[in-house]
């Protein structure tokens, strides 16, 4: 399945993006993270939730096809 | 009041006090309100090792924030005997000193809005993707993290 990753904050500098496509498998979402960490090496030393559909999801949430974000750690306000 | 759709809670730069103070006269019709209860965020200029901190940069994941803006009013209500609720955040640059989140919670009587008001402001701060670009001086920047 092709699934639109977003990047946010700090991992906007880390990735060098605000978005793209992947083709992935089905499976979890650690597989996506396995992906992206392997294509973007700076994410490792980054501390990020992940949201799937606009809620956070763990690791062993099944991909669904919809968006997901890296969200680094919060700071509105 | 309720509303079933997310609104926009997003302005772009800082929240004047000219729409803050607009925003308290606007209620004066609301007559059974007794207690009006407001947080304005303001930043700071930190010192960060000799640097000072001239603005934010607020960026969003818009979608996700403005549902998570509209949870958070949804449970407030629930929560708390509240006559009316307004949150606005700025996206982009905000000055040191300017205002970057206006929270506005009204009910009929005063203890419930300073309860309402705290919780309201921690859930934002933990649960919206917001995200704080501090500029320096000199343009360099670090992300804030709030704590």
């Amino acid at each position: 399945m092709e699934i639109t990753i977003k990047y946010f904050g700090q991992l906007v500098e880390t990735t060098n993006t605000t978005e793209e496509l992947i083709t992935i498998e089905k499976g979890q979402i650690s597989s996506l993270l396995n992906l992206l960490l392997n294509k973007h090496k700076g994410l490792k030393q980054k501390d990020f939730q992940i949201a799937q559909n606009q809620e956070i999801v763990s690791v062993d949430t099944e991909l669904s096809g919809a968006e997901i974000a890296l969200l680094p750690p919060f700071s509105g306000g | 009041m309720k509303d079933k759709k997310p609104k926009n809670v997003f302005r772009e730069g800082a929240i004047s006090h000219e729409f803050i103070g607009n925003s308290i006269y606007k209620h004066q019709s609301k007559t059974s309100i007794g207690a009006h209860n407001i947080f304005l965020g303001q930043v700071r200029a930190d010192d960060v090792d000799g640097k000072t901190v001239s603005a934010i940069e607020y960026t969003a994941y818009e979608d996700m924030a403005n549902q998570k803006f509209h949870d958070i009013r949804e449970a407030t209500f629930e929560k708390f005997d509240l006559t009316c609720m307004h949150i606005y955040h700025s996206l982009g640059t905000v000055k040191a000193g300017e205002i970057c989140l206006f929270v506005f919670v009204s009910a009929p009587h005063r203890k419930v809005v300073f309860e309402a008001l705290e919780y309201v402001v921690e859930e934002i701060k933990a649960n919206v993707p917001v995200f704080g670009k501090e500029i320096f001086e000199d343009e360099s920047h670090q992300w804030k993290v709030n704590n």
